[in-house]
């Protein structure tokens, strides 16, 4: 029940996008187009699905004062969480490399209409954003982490596919000439945040 | 006119090339810690440190570094850097730092650093590249500076923690504006401060 919670709060009540602002610069470069914009948003929850669980374990076992008691009582005061941030982004970066080869071998036209934004995934502050806020949430273990993962990244995908598709049909439409392209689209982006806020307190 | 040239990567990023409006740079972070005007300074301060560090670090190293790793490279170096903001300012500036939470961290993923890496430090000399860091950084600070000041003067009536709007006003009916404090705001603001700033430069309207 506390997990089923956590999903639906992580896609809808602190949304990625709409809460945190977290992953903002290939959600504005990328959503052009529903089809691109959808394929990123696989793999970024792709991506995250498994990033937490693993960081979780690193946390839990190497990182945090006292983790690494089970290498035996001489250990047990060691703190090394001041290395959390660069194990973090390096397990990360892995990652994405990985996922860049699988895309490119399986599904060729989906790696080149991506581009760059790919391997960017890397430098995607939601990735990093849902690691640093799981370590100081302090889930009790992996499996809720994982959970968390999934619903941040099925956060992200609703977010960006909506506003590709907004974008798609604003091009039928009369902007004033200052605020075409990246302006509306802030403006479009800071509205949709307003009707996401309707979710604030769910509680199952 | 030669050292007009010369800081030309100072001054650019001011106005004409600013990372957050024009190269759409950094967005994340800008719009996050904007609620307050002093988590606002505080983040404009450790981004520009690590930028111009950065700069000159790997325009240092940009001959000995192999093209297919150095985005590894790069997030070493910035990762590290983030590190020693993130230790000092829990050292001096705890409040601070618990406001930012997460955003101190997240300076590692901040497109603009990686942006400004990529696009000029690969290939200019330290000097240009310290520069550039520092331009960058004031121009990301300038936006974050014009939001957080509408958003806590309307929103809670106060500057940097200090009460403006007298307190006659909130007994004769005024009201703060709620709406300013929550995140959507923050958008909206930046992208009304888009269509000004495009409104005045023609040659960047799409």
């Amino acid at each position: 029940m506390e997990n089923l919670n956590i999903f639906i709060r992580s896609i809808f009540v602190d949304n990625m996008i709409f809460a945190y602002f977290l992953g903002m610069c290939s959600f504005l470069a990328v959503s052009k187009n529903v089809k691109t914009a959808f394929g990123l948003g696989i793999a970024v929850t792709f991506v995250l699905t498994i990033a937490l669980p693993v960081t979780w374990c690193i946390n839990e076992y190497l990182l945090q004062p006292g983790a690494l008691s089970w290498l035996g009582e001489e250990y047990a005061s060691a703190d090394l969480s001041f290395l959390g941030l660069i194990m973090f982004i390096a397990v990360i970066a892995a990652l994405v490399q990985i996922l860049e080869m699988v895309i490119e071998k399986y599904t060729p036209a989906l790696y080149n209409s991506l581009g760059i934004f790919l391997p960017l995934i890397a430098v995607n502050c939601a990735i990093l954003g849902a690691v640093l806020f799981m370590q100081q949430r302090e889930f009790s273990n992996a499996w809720t982490a994982t959970v968390y993962g999934v619903g941040s990244g099925i956060g992200w995908l609703l977010a960006i596919t909506a506003l590709a598709a907004i974008r798609e049909r604003l091009d039928y439409s009369n902007v004033p000439k200052p605020l075409r392209g990246i302006g509306i689209t802030f403006i479009i982006t800071g509205l949709m945040g307003i009707a996401f806020m309707s979710f604030l307190g769910i509680k199952l | 006119m030669n050292l007009k040239k010369t800081f030309l990567p100072l001054f650019n990023p001011l106005s004409k090339d600013n990372p957050v409006i024009v190269q759409i740079l950094g967005i994340c972070s800008a719009l996050a810690v904007t609620a307050k005007l002093e988590p606002a300074l505080v983040m404009t301060i450790s981004v520009t440190a690590v930028l111009a560090l950065a700069n000159v670090i790997i325009s240092l190293l940009r001959n000995t570094i192999p093209t297919s790793i150095r985005i590894i490279v790069q997030l070493v170096v910035v990762a590290a850097l983030v590190v020693i903001v993130d230790q000092v300012l829990k050292a001096y500036n705890y409040e601070v730092s618990k406001a930012l939470s997460v955003f101190i961290g997240l300076i590692i993923t901040n497109c603009i650093i990686m942006g400004r890496l990529e696009a000029f430090a690969l290939n200019n000399r330290p000097w240009p590249a310290f520069l550039d860091g520092i331009g960058n950084g004031i121009g990301y600070g300038i936006i974050l500076i014009i939001v957080a000041f509408f958003r806590e003067l309307f929103g809670s009536g106060t500057l940097m923690g200090y009460q403006i709007v007298p307190q006659s006003w909130y007994e004769a009916g005024y009201m703060n504006n709620g709406m300013m404090i929550l995140p959507p705001m923050a958008l909206i603001l930046v992208g009304c401060i888009i269509w000004v700033h495009r409104a005045k430069n023609k040659d960047l309207q799409e």
